[in-house]
C-alpha cells in the first residue's frame, strides 16, 4: 500500500504503546527510562510527519529538535538520579523505592 | 485522479524501517535481559532516524543518531553497567501488575490507531514526495532568527541539566 | 582591494586578540614562555593589519564608509499576530563600519597594545600570574577594538562593559594587595554610575527611533524626528550618553577611580588607563557628535574644562610618580572632551591620538624607572622604601639615559612645546576654546584651558627635575641602578619618535595641512538648526582668527610653567616648602585631591550604608517583629488554653474522687467552697420557685392542696434538674461531645485506611490509574 501520513502515525502509535507499557510495567528504572525514550521518539515521528505532510516544513522539525534537546537533559538527570538511588537503596527497581509511603 | 498504487522504493524503505522500529521496540520492552533491551533500543533509534530521512528531515536524522545513539544510549548503557550486578543473575528484570498494564496499553493502542485512521487529516496535495534538498542550512537559519529565544533557553536548560546531573550523581563522602 | 576585503580584515583585527585570549587563558601554562610571545605576535599581526586598513582607507576609500550590518535578532516575526508590534519592530541590527576615525583608532589601539605587550615581557616577567596577565591584555585589546569598530549603540555598550571588566581584572591583578582589590572595585562601581546614564540615554534613543545603528539614528534625527518631540529630550539624550564618557574617561564628577587604578601593573596603566580605554569616552563623544545639541556641547565643554583644570591642580601636589601621571591623564582627557565640546572636533580627536602616544610613553618610562628602582632597592635588601615616590629619586639621568631622554621628549610634547605632536593638538584645542568664547561668550572655558596648560608644563617639569636631574640625596643608594633591558626601552624610543610633529604634519606650527586634518573632518550635525551649535564654517573662521593669539598665549603660559618649575626645583630660587606653608590651606586642599574621595564617602557611600542600615533596622524591627510577635502570641494563647485545660482536668478528677468517696481534706477546701456556692445557689432558686408557685396558687384562689402539690412538683423538677446538672454534665461531655470527636477521628481513620490500600507507593500503579482515568475521560467525551 502506498505510504501516507496514517502509516507514520500508526507506526508511531505502536512505538508509543510499547513505551507506555515499559513505563507502566517494567520494574527496572532504566527500563522505564528506555520506555520514555521510545515515547519521545514516537512523538518526534508525529511532529515530523505532520510537518512533512501538512506543508509546514521547518516548524515541526524545530519542535523535534527541542524534544531531542530535552530528551538529552532528561536522560542525563534521570540517570544521575538512578545512580543516586542505587547508592542509597542498592536497587534500581522502582517498586522497592517507596520510603515516602511510610 | 487515480491514486498511484505501485509501490516505490521509498515505500519499501518505509515498511522496512517501520517494521524494524516496531520489532526492535518490542524486544526493548519485552526482553527480560536489560542489556538486550539496551542494544535493541539502538536498532529502534536507527530505524526512527531512517523514518526521519524518509520524511525529508535529514538534519534531524543525523542529530537523532548523534544525540540518541551516541549520547543517550551510551548513557543508558553506563546506567545498566553501573547499577546491575552482572556477575549475579540480577540482570534480569521483572514486571509488575502485568495484566492491567497490558489491558490498558492495548486499549490505548487501539484508541490511537482508531483515531489516526478515522480522522480526515489535512494534507498538502503534493507533500508526500521527498525533496532532494538539505534542511540543515534552513534549520540553522531558523535557530538564530525565529527560534533564537527557545534556542538560548534550551542552551541554559542543557547547562542546568549538566550541572544538576553532576551534582546529583556525585558520590557523597562516607562519614 | 575592495570594501569587503577591508571589512574582513577589520573583523580579523577584532577577532585575533580574542583567539589569543582563548588560547592563553586555557593553554597559557603549557605554551612556551607561558604564551607571552604568542600574544605579542598576535598583536603584531594586528598592528600590521590595522596599518594596512588605515593606509588603504585613506588612499583608496577616503570618501566611502565601508559598513557591514546584519539583523541579529528579529523579534517581530516571533509575534506575527501582535498588531501592536506593527509600528515598533523589535529588531536589532548590529555591524561594524570603518570610517577614518575608526581607522585611526585601530592603529592607535593596536600600536599601544603591541608596545605594551613587548614592554611587559620584561616588566612582568617574574609575576606569578604572568600567563593570565597576557590573556587579560589580549581580552582588553579585543574589547577595545570592538568599541572602535562598532556601528551601533548596542555593540558599543557590550564592548564598553567588556573593557570595564578587563580593566577591573587588570587593576586587581595583584589582588592579594587589599588596595589593588579595592581600586578594582572602585573603578568598576564608579564606572557603573556613568554607564547607568549612558544606558538610559541609549534607551531614550531606542524608544524613539527603534534602531541602534548610528546611521539610522542620525538619519532619523536629520529627517526631523526628535525624541518625544521635545528639544529638551534631545539635549538630555546627548548628555545622558555623554555620562558614559564621564565615567569611562574619568571626567569631573566621576574622575576619582582613575588615580586609584594606578594600583594595577604600570604597563596596564599605560595601555588602559592612559592611552586607550579612557580615551573610549572621548571616542564615544566623537562618534555620536552629530546628535549633540548646542546645549549638550556646552555642557560637555564645561565638564572638560573643569576636569582639565582641577586635575592639573591636584597633579602639582602629588609625590607618587604614577599618581602625577594619572592626574595628568585626567587633565588631558578633560582637554580632549573640552575640545570636542567647543566644536574643535578634529583637534580634540587629534589630541586623543597624540596623547595616546606620549602618555603611554610617559607611563612606560615611569615603569622603566620603577623597575630600575625596584631592582636597586631589592639589591640592597630594602623593601620599605617606596619605589614610586619621586622624593626617593633624583639624579637618575646618568644611570638611565635612554629613559631620561624619552621622558623629556614626552614631557615636552605634553607641555605643548613647539616641534612636538602635543603642541600641534593642544594649540588647536586652545584656539578652539578662544573661538568658542568669541562666538558664545563663555570666557571661563579658555581661562581654565590656558590655566591647565600652564599647570601642566609646571608639574611635568617638576616631575622630570625631581626624578632625573639634580643629585640623589644618597648616591650610594643608586649604585646598582642601571638602564632597563631592550624590550623596555625600544617601545620608549618608538613612542618618543612618534611624539615629533613630522608624523602628523610637515608644518611644525599648524596641523591643518597634515594628513590627519584631511582625514578627520568634523561631521555635519543632524540636529535641527535651532538647536545646533555654530556651523563648521563659522567655527573654522573664528578659529583661524584666533589661531595666532592662541599660539602665542599657549607658548607664553607653557614657558611660564617651565620657568617656574626650574626656578623652584632646579635652581631652588623659590622654596617649594615655603610656598606650600605660605599657602597651607590650598596645599592641603590639593594634596587631598579636592577632598573628592571624602565627599563621596560622606555622601554616596555613607548614604548607601545608612540606607542599608535603615533597611536592616526595618527588617529587624518590623518584619522580624511581626514574625516573632505572631510566634509569641501563639505561644501565649497556647499556654493560656493549656492552663484552662489543666484546671478542667483537675476539677474533673475532683468530681470522680468525690463519687468514689475518697475526698481529701485539702481538696475540700477549694472544691467545697465552690460546691457550697452551688448548693446555696440552687437552694435560693428552689426557695424562689417554691415561693412563687405557692404564692401563685394562693393568689389564683386555688386550694392550699394544689399549692402544696405544685410546691412538691417544683421541688421534684428542681431537684431533678440539679441532679442532672450535677451528675449528668460530665456524662454529656464524655458521651456526646467526646463521642462526636471520636467518631470523626474514627471515620477519618477508616477512610484513610481504605484509601491507603489504593496507595501502593509504587509510582507505576499511579501511572496505571492515571491512564485508566484518561481513557475513561476520552470515551466519556467521545461518546
Amino acid at each position: 500500500m502506498h505510504v501516507t501520513l496514517t502509516h507514520y502515525l500508526i507506526a508511531s502509535a505502536i512505538l508509543f504503546s510499547f513505551g507506555l507499557f515499559a513505563v507502566m510495567a517494567r520494574r527496572n528504572a532504566i527500563m522505564v527510562l528506555m520506555g520514555i525514550e521510545l515515547i519521545l521518539n514516537s512523538a518526534n515521528i508525529n511532529f515530523i510527519a505532520f510537518a512533512h505532510y501538512g506543508g509546514m516544513h521547518l516548524d515541526g522539525q524545530m519542535a523535534a529538535i527541542f524534544v531531542i534537546i530535552l530528551a538529552a537533559c532528561e536522560a542525563a538527570v534521570a540517570l544521575a538520579i538512578v545512580l543516586n538511588i542505587y547508592q542509597q537503596f542498592n536497587t534500581v527497581n522502582v517498586d522497592e523505592v517507596d520510603t515516602l509511603k511510610d | 485522479m487515480t491514486p498511484d498504487t505501485t509501490l516505490q522504493l521509498t515505500d519499501y524503505l518505509f515498511y522496512f524501517f517501520a517494521l524494524l522500529a516496531i520489532l526492535s521496540g518490542g524486544v526493548v520492552v519485552f526482553s527480560r535481559n536489560i542489556v538486550h533491551s539496551a542494544f535493541s533500543l539502538m536498532f529502534t533509534l536507527f530505524a526512527v532516524a531512517g523514518l526521519y530521512v524518509l520524511l525529508n528531515a535529514d538534519f534531524l536524522a543525523v542529530t537523532q543518531i548523534l544525540v540518541y545513539v551516541g549520547g543517550i544510549l551510551v548513557l543508558i548503557l553506563f546506567g545498566v553497567m553501573l547499577t546491575n550486578k552482572i556477575v549475579d543473575v540480577q540482570i534480569k528484570t521483572g514486571n509488575i501488575h502485568i495484566l492491567p498494564a497490558s489491558i490498558i496499553t492495548a486499549i490505548i493502542a487501539g484508541t490511537l490507531c482508531g483515531v489516526f485512521t478515522l480522522t480526515d487529516w489535512f494534507v498538502v496535495p503534493d507533500a508526500g514526495a521527498p525533496v532532494a534538498k538539505s534542511t540543515a542550512s534552513h534549520i540553522g537559519e531558523a535557530l538564530i532568527t525565529n527560534y533564537v529565544l527557545p534556542f538560548e533557553v534550551a542552551s541554559v536548560v542543557l547547562l542546568v541539566a549538566m550541572i544538576g546531573a553532576a551534582m546529583i550523581a556525585r558520590r557523597e563522602k562516607k562519614k | 582591494m575592495t570594501q569587503e576585503f577591508l571589512l574582513q580584515l577589520s573583523l580579523a583585527v577584532l577577532l585575533l586578540p580574542l583567539l589569543s585570549f582563548v588560547v592563553i587563558i586555557f593553554f597559557g601554562r603549557r605554551l612556551p614562555r607561558q604564551g607571552d610571545l604568542f600574544g605579542t605576535a598576535i598583536l603584531g599581526v594586528d598592528l600590521l593589519a590595522s596599518l594596512t586598513i588605515l593606509f588603504s582607507k585613506l588612499n583608496f576609500f577616503n570618501d566611502v564608509v565601508p559598513n557591514f550590518t546584519f539583523t541579529w535578532v528579529d523579534f517581530h516575526t516571533l509575534v506575527p499576530s501582535a498588531t501592536k508590534m506593527a509600528d515598533f519592530p523589535l529588531k536589532l541590527d548590529i555591524g561594524i563600519m570603518i570610517d577614518n576615525v575608526t581607522a585611526v583608532m585601530l592603529v592607535v589601539v593596536t600600536l599601544i597594545s603591541f608596545l605594551v605587550h613587548v614592554f611587559s615581557t620584561v616588566y612582568m616577567h617574574d609575576d606569578i600570574r604572568y600567563s593570565r596577565y597576557y590573556a587579560y591584555l589580549s581580552f582588553f585589546s579585543f574589547s577595545m577594538l570592538g568599541i572602535v569598530l562598532a556601528n551601533n549603540f548596542w555593540l558599543i555598550y557590550v564592548f564598553w562593559e567588556l573593557v570595564g571588566i578587563s580593566s577591573y581584572l587588570l587593576i586587581g591583578h595583584w589582588y592579594e594587595k587589599k588596595s589593588a582589590a579595592d581600586a578594582g572595585k572602585k573603578a568598576f562601581i564608579v564606572n557603573r554610575v556613568g554607564d547607568l546614564g549612558m544606558f538610559i540615554g541609549i534607551m531614550i534613543v531606542w524608544a524613539n527611533f527603534h534602531t541602534m545603528t548610528f546611521d539610522g539614528i542620525f538619519s532619523a534625527i536629520a529627517a526631523g524626528q526628535i525624541p518625544f518631540q521635545s528639544d529638551a529630550w534631545m539635549t538630555a539624550a546627548g548628555i545622558l550618553i555623554f555620562c558614559g564618557a564621564i565615567g569611562k574617561s574619568a571626567q569631573f564628577p566621576l574622575h576619582v577611580w582613575l588615580p586609584d587604578a594606578m594600583e594595577g601593573p604600570t604597563p596596564v596603566s599605560a595601555l588602559i588607563h592612559a592611552a586607550t580605554m579612557v580615551a573610549a569616552g572621548v571616542y564615544l563623544v566623537a562618534r555620536v557628535f552629530p546628535m549633540f545639541t548646542a546645549d549638550a556641547l556646552t555642557f560637555i565643554a564645561y565638564i572638560g574644562a573643569i576636569t582639565a583644570f582641577m586635575a592639573a591642580t591636584i597633579a602639582i601636589a602629588q609625590n607618587d610618580i604614577k599618581k602625577v601621571l594619572a592626574y595628568s591623564t585626567v587633565s588631558q582627557l578633560g582637554y580632549m572632551v573640552m575640545g570636542l565640546g567647543v566644536g574643535a572636533y578634529t583637534a580634540g580627536f587629534f589630541h586623543l591620538a597624540t596623547h595616546a602616544a606620549f602618555k603611554a610613553g610617559l607611563f612606560l618610562a615611569s615603569g622603566s624607572v620603577i623597575y630600575a628602582m625596584h631592582g636597586a632597592l631589592h639589591h640592597q635588601n630594602d623593601h620599605h622604601t617606596d619605589a614610586q615616590d619621586i622624593r626617593n629619586m633624583g639624579g637618575l639621568k646618568k644611570k638611565m639615559p635612554v629613559t631620561f631622554w624619552a621622558f623629556v621628549m614626552f614631557t615636552l610634547a605634553i607641555s605643548g612645546v613647539p616641534l612636538t605632536s602635543g603642541f600641534l593638538s593642544k594649540d588647536q584645542i586652545l584656539a578652539g576654546t578662544l573661538a568658542f568664547s568669541d562666538l558664545t561668550g563663555h570666557t571661563l572655558i579658555p581661562i581654565l584651558g590656558f590655566g591647565a596648560a600652564a599647570l601642566t608644563a609646571f608639574y611635568m617639569f617638576r616631575l622630570v627635575i625631581l626624578t632625573f636631574l639634580g643629585e640623589h640625596k644618597d648616591p650610594t643608594r643608586l649604585e646598582h641602578l642601571h638602564e632597563s633591558p631592550k624590550p623596555m626601552i625600544i617601545p620608549l624610543i618608538v613612542l618618543a619618535s612618534l611624539s615629533f610633529f613630522v608624523f602628523y604634519s610637515f608644518n611644525p606650527l599648524t596641523p591643518a595641512d597634515g594628513w590627519f586634518y584631511h582625514a578627520i573632518e568634523r561631521p555635519v550635525t543632524v540636529v535641527p538648526a535651532s538647536l545646533a551649535s555654530a556651523s563648521s564654517e563659522v567655527f573654522e573662521e573664528a578659529m583661524h582668527h584666533e589661531h595666532t593669539t592662541a599660539m602665542y598665549l599657549s607658548l607664553t603660559v607653557a614657558s611660564l610653567g617651565i620657568l617656574f618649575a626650574f626656578l623652584t626645583y632646579y635652581w631652588k630660587k623659590i622654596s617649594a616648602d615655603a610656598f606650600a606653608s605660605a599657602l597651607a590651606p590650598v596645599h592641603k586642599f590639593l594634596l587631598n585631591k579636592w577632598y573628592f574621595d571624602e565627599l563621596y564617602h560622606a555622601t554616596a557611600v555613607a548614604g548607601t550604608i545608612g540606607f542599608s542600615r535603615l533597611l536592616a533596622w526595618f527588617d529587624n524591627t518590623f518584619i522580624d517583629g511581626i514574625v516573632n510577635g505572631t510566634a509569641r502570641w501563639t505561644l501565649a494563647l497556647t499556654l493560656g488554653v493549656k492552663k484552662n485545660w489543666e484546671v478542667e482536668d483537675h476539677a474533673k478528677g475532683m468530681v470522680e474522687d468525690h463519687a468514689k468517696g475518697m475526698v481529701e481534706d485539702h481538696a475540700k477546701g477549694m472544691e467545697g467552697k465552690r460546691e457550697a456556692m452551688a448548693y446555696l445557689f440552687f437552694a435560693a432558686l428552689l426557695s424562689v420557685y417554691v415561693g412563687w408557685a405557692a404564692g401563685n396558687a394562693a393568689l389564683s384562689g386555688a386550694g392550699i392542696g394544689i399549692a402544696i402539690g405544685k410546691g412538691i412538683l417544683g421541688l421534684i423538677v428542681a431537684g431533678g434538674t440539679f441532679f442532672l446538672l450535677h451528675a449528668g454534665v460530665g456524662g454529656f461531655d464524655n458521651k456526646v461531645v467526646d463521642g462526636t470527636v471520636n467518631l470523626t477521628a474514627y471515620l477519618a481513620g477508616f477512610f484513610g485506611l481504605m484509601l491507603r490500600k489504593v496507595q501502593t507507593g509504587r509510582i507505576q500503579s499511579y501511572i496505571l490509574f492515571v491512564l485508566i482515568g484518561v481513557m475513561v475521560l476520552f470515551f466519556l467525551f467521545k461518546l
